[in-house]
């Protein structure tokens, strides 16, 4: 992007040459920790505007006065906003996340370690599915243009795009849980702890998932091979005798990666959508249902610390998104990005 | 969003200007096409939405548990839920609330995110740096959770779900407009009107906007039916529209339960809302064909 100048307007031929990578490196660290910041603030006023008094919701039904006052206090809750904030912050980042008032329960242990392992295991195995189908779809509808296949990858694009995981999620319980009885339709077992049912439980829900992101990743793979197979270098690989497969896997996939890897970033918050509708329809218990259910019980603690963990989950895959590009790119490497 | 068809035919560089010429013109006409049908099915939900008391045989809430759970018949089209109540009757009310959270919500979106993203644009320096800050913090919430953590602080109910999603289109529009703006100011007939000592005023209303419309509309069109598949989505939560309203989202979660002996309760709304999104992404893509020269 043109630089501006104080006036707002381009200011033509700004370059930082040699240095330009180092400060555009910086750049984008400090950028990542203002929104990081933005964040938390935004996550702090959230618990601030959510309704409901935290200290009588701590203290029960019956309470005194004084017994209130003094929790009051103990809170912080008689201090300056900007002053809470940074204890609230203090105690975020030391991992102090509070305790449920409804289940008692530690929230960074509910969160981070039971929470999140799941919705990660369930977005690995579903971004897996996708890419294992998607990726053969396109380039076999890249190859055999306007042919049956290349009908099917665009079917599949706008199927996907059409059936919300919630919808299919509970198509697939019916055909596949309740009408063949193949697979569990509900419930979770951590893969770590036993793999075989693990896995079994993950079948139905990763499907759901992955469904929407196998159209995507097709299609990109698709229009991204067609462009590189017009390239010179394809022919010239072609002139050299090279087999077909090793034009087409080896030459021409290479340069797919790139814009594969920036759709699936892109498309991150669709995957983080359909994975709380997914863990919902099959009650696992990922990070979705415990933001689902802490919405529905009204518990704002809980909430809150969903929104900070989505979010910091959301920029840190944008950020390695971002430096994957100069590993998949050596002319970004030089330049910097 | 999403898989995207039209991607697809971009990358074919033609050999000769005539065979070229003949393929934009296919394109664009297969562009048409595509917008038509698009165009065709949500106009068909449109008339269902505005016509659903004419059209619906049944009051959408009326219950006759006499008659609860029955499969589709002459009597009911679409069968009856676990209430006795008539899906049919309850999908064409469900097309007003679906439709209406859908252009709602990105209508807010754009009354709000345009005009920070033209003065973020326009005004460069700190009032950008701001607003773009906030955007990106805006930006690092994923839209679902932001809408379900929105609807925690104001409650459930139509209205709030409007609000909410709209909430969550802020950041992408304001960021579109902007990256629009400072393309388009940069351009040399801006600069022309600007030395012309035409002013500021004139110059965003009839030189800047009309360059960054075509963008934001493609971006609006493709926003209403993530609006309406996270709207569906919030009340199959049970954290949207309240019962007894009818909409599809509550009608697949209240299907879930009686899948093996009843599944047209969640498999209708289920097919009247794909069929919704097909019609909506078609004619988006079709729409974005017409209005992107790229594409063309």
């Amino acid at each position: 992007m043109a630089e501006l100048s104080a006036s707002g307007w381009p200011r033509r031929g700004l370059r930082l040459p040699g240095r330009a990578a180092f400060f555009r490196g910086a750049g984008t660290l400090a950028q990542t920790a203002l929104v990081l910041l933005v964040v938390s603030i935004v996550s702090f006023l959230f618990l601030k505007a959510s309704p409901g008094d935290p200290v009588a919701l701590m203290l029960g039904s019956d309470y005194s006065k004084e017994s209130y006052d003094q929790l009051y206090r103990q809170l912080g809750l008689d201090r300056p906003l900007p002053l809470q904030y940074l204890q609230w912050l203090g105690r975020f980042v030391q991992g102090d996340w509070g305790r449920s008032y409804i289940s008692g329960q530690d929230i960074f242990e509910m969160a981070v370690l039971q929470a999140l392992p799941v919705t990660l295991t369930l977005a690995a195995l579903s971004l897996l599915i996708a890419l294992l189908v998607g990726i053969p779809l396109g380039v076999l509808a890249a190859v055999r243009r306007n042919s049956w296949i290349d009908m099917l990858a665009s079917a599949v694009a706008i199927g996907g795009n059409a059936f919300p995981s919630f919808y299919l999620g509970v198509l697939l319980i019916w055909w596949f849980g309740v009408a063949l009885e193949w697979f569990p339709t509900m419930g979770f077992v951590a893969p770590w702890q036993d793999l075989r049912a693990g896995l079994w439980h993950l079948v139905l829900p990763a499907l759901t998932l992955g469904a929407w992101y196998v159209g995507l990743i097709a299609a990109t793979t698709r229009s991204s091979l067609l462009e590189v197979l017009q390239q010179p270098y394809m022919t010239a690989a072609r002139a050299r005798g090279e087999p077909a497969w090793r034009v087409v896997w080896v030459h021409g996939m290479r340069n797919v990666l790139m814009p594969l890897v920036t759709v699936i970033g892109l498309q991150l918050g669709g995957m983080l959508r359909g994975g709380v509708m997914t863990e919902v329809v099959f009650t696992l218990p990922g990070l979705g249902m415990m933001i689902t259910t802490a919405v529905q019980t009204r518990e704002y603690i809980v909430v809150q610390a969903g929104i900070m963990i989505t979010a910091l989950l959301f920029i840190s895959v944008n950020f390695i998104v971002d430096r994957t590009y100069t590993v998949l790119d050596p002319r970004l490497r030089r330049h910097g990005r | 969003m999403a898989a995207d068809p039209l991607l697809l035919g971009t990358a074919v560089a033609p050999a000769r200007p005539r065979l070229a010429r003949l393929q934009s013109t296919l394109r664009a006409l297969l562009a048409q096409r595509k917008a038509a049908v698009g165009g065709a099915i949500v106009l068909l939900f449109v008339v269902a939405a505005i016509f659903a008391s004419q059209l619906a045989p049944y009051p959408p809430t009326e219950q006759n548990l006499a008659d609860a759970m029955q499969g589709p018949s002459a009597a009911h089209w679409l069968g009856t839920d676990s209430f006795g109540q008539d899906i049919l009757s309850r999908l064409l009310y469900g097309a007003r609330s679906a439709l209406w959270i859908g252009f709602a919500s990105v209508a807010l979106g754009l009354a709000v995110g345009v005009p920070l993203g033209l003065i973020a644009g326009l005004r460069g320096g700190r009032t950008e740096w701001l607003i773009m800050r906030i955007v990106d913090g805006l930006l690092a919430f994923p839209e679902l959770i932001m809408a379900m953590a929105f609807m925690a602080v104001l409650g459930l109910g139509m209205g709030n779900v409007v609000y909410a999603l709209a909430l969550s289109f802020v950041g992408p529009f304001a960021r579109t407009v902007r990256a629009d703006v400072l393309q388009v100011k940069a351009r040399p007939f801006v600069e022309a009107a600007r030395l012309m000592g035409v002013p500021a005023r004139e110059i965003v209303l009839r030189h800047v906007l009309p360059n960054v419309a075509s963008p934001i509309l493609i971006q609006a069109g493709m926003r209403v039916s993530i609006a309406i598949l996270l709207g569906s989505g919030l009340s199959f939560l049970g954290l949207g529209v309240v019962p007894p309203t009818p909409d599809w989202g509550l009608m697949i979660a209240e299907g879930r339960g009686f899948i093996s002996m009843a599944p047209w309760m969640s498999g209708m709304p289920g097919l009247a809302l794909a069929l919704l999104l097909v019609g909506l992404n078609l004619f988006a893509e079709g729409l974005r064909d017409a209005l992107d020269p790229r594409t063309r």
